[in-house]
């Protein structure tokens, strides 16, 4: 089992982690991996906390670990990487998209948006800060955060040339029609990130 | 050919392979997307969407009856709904294989409990298979349909949440031929009069011990011998959680046949090992059995009984072993799922919680994405229940507060699916025992929460035809409600006049009811064009009014509003609130 790796995704609800998680399984199943992903989904509303964590290597059991377990981390937000720190292994990397979205629990004043998150994480994970709102917006649409991070994501795993994997072919087979461009403007960004 | 798939994938798949004609379900996660995967399979499949479970339940046994392999599906709770023909179902058999795929949620992620329906195969004395990956709800729905016809029984598929949402690598087959049994009326045993009734009772008695001799002998119970000092008995999701836990060193029973328990198998397994768990989600369902047979076994007594497991939770349970990770210098703060931005329902929800300051007005919910107008800012659900229990429990309420001399007043307010489910038979409620409740359905024209399904009021079939649209409106005014008002939510003053005149009109002691509709903003098939709102930051004078209508798009930055461009779709709700005016729409 040593040869399993965790990827864990936390994002909020319609940035995309879903979408990206499939193209991510569909991808590591084409590059040879036994590949298991966890999910909960069902809660169809925008604006919560969601994670998936995705296992891949030569024979996987489990979908789901516990804590200080994950290898790899992305969040999609920057305070959503402070809210999953404790499933991450000591020293992990974690990709954070240096993005903020306030939840509701800080516009009612319940609570407080942690201003430091990213130094807080930095301090303790080996962690790299993309602009993925600026990068996406570049490329021609902010809501293509997502594959920017998926870019980032699999450039870091040495996955982003597997020669077994056209990964633009599995983002193209994986978004409408009309979005498929920029898209895969927003995946290279990331990987050349 | 190998494909990712999620467990409801798998089992649609497996439906189809395994000849399967019939399916029927309401909408419920996590079991919605079995239903989902079928229209696929529209040359051989036919599926839909039923009012609610027990319907579906029936029209699935129907089919079976008429001599075709079909199936039901849904979540647990929506068990609880079809319990009725099930317990009867079991007593009648079946012609065509009729499988039950039911949908437990441990950890409630997206229900109103947390319960183990295990039991249900159990007191309604039918088979129960529990696959442990998506490769095996394909291959299990197949023998589930064998058991069906061999036995003469329903057979319950039970899943849960990480089994129905998880993705692993599935081998796809061929179509098997199943031909028509073609129909040749059985009274006797399709007829469940007490006479009946009595026979079959003692055919099922022996069907247990017939099936429980299949179980003992069924290769979906096996076990895999590695080391005798740990014996694991393990099913579900259990199974590869235990397999991280224990690794090679152990050995294992494997159930996949849960129901009646293979306690010989079992029995044999635990001869040779020294010490046997029982790992298992929820209750102790294997345990009891097993401990029943007199076999000991160590299980609940460290394992907790409810909540998700994993390798960690067991790891810990067991062994007292803590993870190692790390904490940071900062406090996430919480991010609950909220109305999303551009809801339909908030202006309903906005209007009901700035008139109701004072607590006039008691506010009965149901089960929807409305629910959520629990929270802050709103504040206005006050009780959730059940599905379509919105009408019935405000009925209630109602009665109380005309026997104690109270003039607080009621509202009822449920989803237009949830209206469909057995809503209308709460407004029915209403009508005729003459309760001072004022039925409000907030039709966002889908199923919202599961993900957007049809329903009787929306046009379309679960197999994209065009349906005829059964009306809110006309139910309601049909059991009595003389004054419907129907109403766009998202403009704010028409909201308010609504609120009035049917507030008005239960003090004249007239039936009124509010139908709030505008589509939901997600809607895929609706043409919906996005828009987008902007503060004026010269004229936002910071009274924080628009952070009242809790959308996440907007928040306060220092002491101006802000809107995020990423999530605002331009509804206006904010801007109608703000006193200085200081939001408008911008082109995009």
């Amino acid at each position: 089992m040593s040869d399993v790796k965790t990827i864990l995704l936390c994002a909020v609800g319609g940035q995309g982690a879903i979408l990206t998680s499939n193209i991510l399984t569909d991808g590591l199943l084409k590059a040879g991996f036994d590949v298991k992903m966890s999910e909960v989904h069902g809660m169809a509303q925008r604006g919560g906390s969601v994670t998936t964590q995705i296992r891949y290597g030569k024979k996987v059991h489990s979908a789901l670990l516990g804590n200080g377990q994950a290898d790899i981390g992305v969040a999609f937000e920057r305070m959503e990487a402070v809210r999953y720190t404790s499933l991450m292994k000591p020293g992990a990397r974690f990709i954070v998209n240096d993005f903020r979205l306030t939840p509701m629990s800080v516009a009612v004043g319940a609570a407080e948006y942690p201003e430091n998150a990213i130094a807080a994480v930095s301090a303790v994970f080996d962690t790299v800060v993309v602009p993925a709102a600026d990068i996406a917006t570049e490329v021609g649409n902010v809501r293509t955060m997502n594959l920017v991070l998926l870019g980032a994501l699999l450039k870091e795993l040495g996955l982003a040339d597997n020669p077994d994997v056209d990964w633009e072919e599995v983002i193209a087979s994986a978004v409408p029609e009309k979005l498929r461009d920029v898209n895969i403007k927003a995946f290279r960004a990331g990987v050349g990130f | 050919m190998k494909k990712m798939m999620t467990g409801n994938e798998a089992l649609a798949r497996g439906f189809y392979e395994a000849g399967g004609r019939f399916a029927s379900a309401y909408p419920g996660t996590p079991s919605t997307e079995i239903l989902e995967n079928l229209p696929q399979y529209r040359d051989s499949i036919y599926c839909e969407w039923a009012p609610n479970e027990k319907v579906a339940y029936e029209a699935a046994y129907g089919a079976s009856i008429a001599g075709v392999r079909s199936l039901v599906t849904m979540k647990h709770v929506g068990l609880n709904v079809a319990a009725d023909p099930l317990f009867t179902a079991a007593y009648n058999g079946v012609t065509g294989g009729f499988v039950m795929a039911v949908a437990d949620d441990p950890s409630i992620h997206s229900s109103q409990n947390e319960q183990d329906s295990r039991h249900y195969a159990k007191s309604s004395k039918i088979a129960m298979l529990e696959p442990s990956d998506s490769a095996e709800c394909k291959k299990f729905m197949a023998e589930a349909m064998h058991i069906s016809e061999t036995f003469d029984t329903p057979v319950m598929i039970r899943v849960t949440t990480r089994i129905c949402h998880s993705k692993s690598a599935v081998e796809t087959g061929e179509r098997a031929d199943v031909p028509w049994k073609v129909y040749k009326p059985d009274i006797p045993k399709y007829v469940a009069t007490p006479a009946n009734a009595t026979k079959h009772r003692q055919k099922v008695e022996q069907r247990l011990i017939d099936l429980e001799k299949y179980s003992n002998e069924s290769p979906l119970n096996f076990a895999e011998m590695g080391g005798t000092d740990v014996g694991v008995v393990c099913a579900s999701v259990s199974r590869p959680y235990a397999k991280e836990v224990f690794g090679e060193d152990a050995s294992y029973f494997n159930v996949g046949m849960s129901w009646p328990m293979p306690i010989e198998s079992i029995r044999a397994f635990a001869a040779k090992v020294k010490t046997l768990y029982v790992i298992e989600e929820l209750d102790p369902f294997m345990e009891v059995a097993i401990k029943a047979a007199g076999i000991d076994c160590i299980g609940k007594a460290k394992i907790p009984p409810m909540g998700e497991l994993n390798p960690q939770v067991i790891n810990g349970a067991l062994f007292g072993v803590q993870p190692d990770f790390k904490t940071v210098d900062a406090v996430a703060a919480p991010r609950p799922p909220v109305l999303c931005a551009g809801c339909s329902h908030r202006g309903f929800f906005y209007t009901i919680a700035k008139n109701n300051k004072d607590g006039k007005y008691v506010i009965c919910g149901d089960i929807g994405c409305y629910t959520l107008a629990c929270n802050p800012p709103f504040n206005t659900i006050e009780t959730c229940v059940c599905m379509g229990g919105g009408f019935s429990v405000a009925a209630g309420m109602a009665k109380v507060f005309e026997l104690e001399g109270d003039d607080r007043i009621v509202f009822g307010v449920l989803g237009d699916s949830t209206y469909m489910h057995n809503g209308i038979v709460g407004a029915i409620e209403i009508a005729y025992n003459n309760s001072r409740v004022i039925p409000c359905v907030v039709d966002n024209s889908t199923t919202g929460m599961t993900g957007h399904q049809d329903h009787p009021g929306t046009g379309r079939t679960l197999m994209g035809d065009t349906a005829n649209i059964i009306s809110i409106e006309g139910t309601l005014k049909s059991v009595g409600f003389e004054k419907v008002f129907t109403v766009d939510p998202q403009d704010l003053a028409a909201m308010q006049a609504a609120l009035d005149g049917a507030v008005a009109a239960i003090k004249a002691g007239e039936r009124s009811a509010i139908v709030a509709r505008r589509p939901c903003v997600l809607v895929k098939t609706r043409k919906f064009e996005r828009g987008l709102c902007e503060v004026d930051a010269d004229k936002c004078v910071g009274c924080k009014l628009c952070t009242k209508v809790g959308c996440p798009a907007i928040a306060m930055s220092g002491k101006k509003a802000q809107i995020d461009i990423t999530l605002c779709v331009g509804c206006t709700v904010c801007a109608q609130v703000c006193p200085a005016d200081a939001i408008t729409t911008v082109e995009v």
